[in-house]
């Protein structure tokens, strides 16, 4: 018999009584957050920032320009993107005028350009699937246009999430997408920069991943900025 | 010509003297008090609410029972689905086959640098040495496994490996092993020196080794929790990624997953939620860029049939390695987690190593605790810890013939005759009213010839003396004045 025939007859051969069903929808139903849109976005900034992510409130319109400026503002010199996106395009227009910044793109496999993604790529600027309020997420599935690596290995990410995929929490992100229904590759939650707390438990940001997270958070026309003043 | 043995070293054999040497190192009390106190302070304020907390235990313990009830279907299904997927799944029975079938995989592609994200199951079947032994060198990338993998050390705690160890440690370890390494207790520099060092290593490394926190059988889904990044780059970046996990790991639906999270994350270091939830389905599908072109799951056994056989002992296997009893523990935290001289340490160490081990070498670690329960009331999945060391001291007590339906290994370790007659003795007195009678008159009378030392008891105890009456005695006394 092989290892696998033998394990599984010895579970099989264990007395087994019914399980009982938990209700994990009835749970998330009963202590789930129940916020209006702004309170929801306020408690996801918080969250965020509480972890050392820099939120960039933004219009469906100015976000080009708000991460030219966040790029500007940064010793970047050379930034990954994807610009056979929609987004990536409007992102390289917005950026392919400053002359201290080299655009990449990754168009080839991963293995033909290790080196330089590990150690030549400053940044890279990606899209969000969707958000979480409650940890304070972002709902990343990388594919072929923006792979895994892009929000991993370069210092700094730059994420494009619009507020309007903002869920109240984990489970209601995951079950009103039907994830069930189909996984990528990939799937990843992301909650700020990576950190480390191994040391005597003293907090240090940019253990592995990206030491810096900047979210463009692209607000729906009925919200403003003013409006999101009081997320700490 | 002789023949080959291998010996095989059981450190948990020596838990007392290790525990007396460890309560004699006042740096290494310090260190666990202030970081156990600190993790408890973290989980509290986690759970603001009692009742929320309470609600989300029992149902964090009704899907890990539902999913164990349902093991040998959802570990099928799971390996359906992963296969499906195109992950490749192996079976374990022991440690011995596991750390084979890695190092075939490895040695398949002729790979000599594996990177490796935290993993407790590796720990369990001490890979890296295998692979060592074998021409391929094993990196931990998790920051306190890398640290401790310098000292040439094993991890103190299932979350924080390297908690024993002080920033002055570090630096000097530092300093010692890695090359033009300045000395500095400056954390972020600390840990830059750490990033800097591994990174190099994600490049040029043949294999990924990681665990998996949750196996789901629904998607055919390996979930990853991690804070540093390090977990996504050992499954990212090196063309294949080898994933080990105990077979207890499997749950059955994808939403399954929230509440375990949400559980393990603050009942474990008091974080809503970690840096990264990483979960992988496949390998690089045509098309994409990047990710292992082969990911594996060896699928571990190593006793756990064991625990799974006996319905109360099968409780162990709902456990979700989040060390909230080992933060909880009185005696983890007097002792930290060397003394035990087992991979996992602490209450959940101290039931479910013996499965792992045999009761014959880990016969002091269900005695290693004083019952105060705290394990049980912190559990996130509610395992009646103190109920399962009291179950696994009457098996190890059991004399080693006695014929029972599910026979522990190592059955009857504790077992001494001394012990027997003792227990046979206090039988017969509490048993039969006119000896205990007989007994209590004549301890009350003979308490002045009760001996100063009394074995362990007078270590740390005053000496026990008979009551100059006894209860019995007292209590018609008392009914006597009443009347």
């Amino acid at each position: 018999m092989s290892a696998r025939d033998n394990i599984l007859a010895k579970l099989r051969n264990a007395p087994r009584s019914a399980p009982v069903e938990p209700d994990v929808a009835a749970h998330f139903e009963r202590f789930g957050p129940r916020w209006n849109e702004v309170e929801a976005l306020r408690h996801w900034a918080t969250m965020m920032r509480s972890v050392k992510t820099d939120i960039v409130w933004c219009t469906e319109s100015d976000w080009p320009q708000r991460l030219a400026e966040q790029v500007k503002a940064r010793p970047i010199r050379s930034l990954l993107l994807a610009r056979q996106t929609p987004h990536g395009a409007l992102a390289h227009t917005a950026l392919e005028h400053n002359p201290l910044l080299q655009l990449k793109t990754f168009d080839r496999m991963v293995d033909d350009w290790k080196d330089e993604l590990f150690n030549d790529t400053d940044a890279a600027f990606t899209v969000v699937r969707c958000g979480i309020a409650a940890t304070g997420t972002l709902v990343l599935w990388p594919d072929a246009d923006e792979p895994r690596t892009m929000s991993l290995v370069p210092p700094t990410h730059f994420a494009l999430f619009d507020t309007r995929t903002l869920h109240a929490d984990f489970h209601t992100a995951m079950t009103s997408e039907a994830w069930p229904n189909g996984m990528p590759t990939n799937a990843l939650l992301v909650s700020g920069p990576s950190k480390t707390a191994d040391i005597q438990l003293t907090l240090a940001y940019g253990a592995h991943g990206p030491r810096d997270l900047v979210v463009l958070a692209v607000l729906p026309p009925h919200l403003s900025a003013d409006q999101l003043k009081d997320a700490a | 010509m002789s023949e080959q043995q291998t010996i095989t070293l059981y450190p948990s054999r020596q838990f007392k003297d290790n525990a007396r040497a460890a309560l004699k190192d006042g740096e290494l009390r310090q260190s666990l008090r202030t970081a156990m106190d600190y993790l408890m302070a973290k989980r509290l304020s986690a759970f603001s609410d009692g009742d929320e907390l309470e609600t989300l235990r029992t149902l964090g313990e009704t899907i890990r029972q539902r999913c164990l009830a349902k093991l040998p279907e959802l570990l099928e299904k799971l390996e359906a689905q992963l296969t499906a997927n195109g992950v490749q799944v192996h079976w374990a029975e022991t440690t011995e086959q596991a750390n084979e079938i890695i190092h075939g995989l490895i040695a398949r592609r002729g790979g000599t640098l594996a990177v490796k994200g935290k993993s407790m199951v590796s720990e369990e079947t001490e890979l890296n040495h295998y692979l060592e032994a074998r021409g391929v060198t094993a990196v931990e990338s998790d920051m306190g496994e890398y640290i401790v993998q310098l000292a040439g050390e094993k991890p103190t705690h299932i979350i924080m490996p390297a908690i024993h160890k002080t920033k002055a440690h570090i630096a000097q370890l530092f300093h010692d092993k890695l090359p033009d390494t300045p000395y500095t207790e400056d954390v972020d520099s600390l840990i830059r020196i750490g990033r800097n060092a591994l990174r190099d290593l994600y490049l040029k490394a043949d294999v990924g080794l990681s665990g998996v926190n949750f196996a789901v059988a629904e998607t055919g889904t390996l979930c990853l929790v991690e804070n540093e990044g390090n977990g996504r780059m050992c499954t990212t970046v090196p063309d294949m990624h080898i994933a080990i996990t105990g077979i207890e790991k499997v749950v059955e639906k994808l939403t399954d997953v929230v509440p375990l999270y949400s559980l393990l994350t603050r009942s474990a270091i008091g974080q809503p939620i970690t840096t990264y939830f990483n979960m992988i389905s496949s390998p690089r599908k045509p098309g994409e860029k990047d990710g292992p072109r082969e990911v594996h799951l060896v699928l571990l056994d190593n006793g756990r049939s064991q625990a799974y056989a006996d319905e109360q002992l099968r409780k162990t296997l709902q456990c979700i390695r989040c060390g909230a009893c080992m933060n909880h523990c009185p005696v983890y935290t007097r002792i930290g987690g060397h003394a035990y001289g087992t991979t996992y340490p602490g209450p959940i160490g101290e039931i479910i190593s013996p499965h792992m081990l045999g009761l014959e070498n880990t016969k002091d670690l269900p005695t290693a605790s004083s019952l105060c329960g705290a394990c049980g009331e912190v559990c996130p999945v509610k395992i009646p810890i103190p109920e399962m060391l009291m179950r696994l001291r009457e098996e190890e007590q059991r004399p080693a013939g006695e014929v029972v339906a599910h026979p522990l290994r190592g059955q009857g370790a504790a077992h001494t005759g001394k012990e027997a007659l003792a227990w046979r003795t206090w039988r017969g007195l509490f048993g039969q009213p006119g000896a205990y009678k007989l007994f209590g008159w004549a301890a009350t009378r003979l308490r002045g010839l009760t001996p100063p030392g009394q074995l362990g008891w007078t270590q740390n105890h005053v000496p026990l003396k008979p009551a100059a009456k006894t209860l019995h005695q007292l209590v018609r006394e008392r009914d006597a004045a009443r009347r």
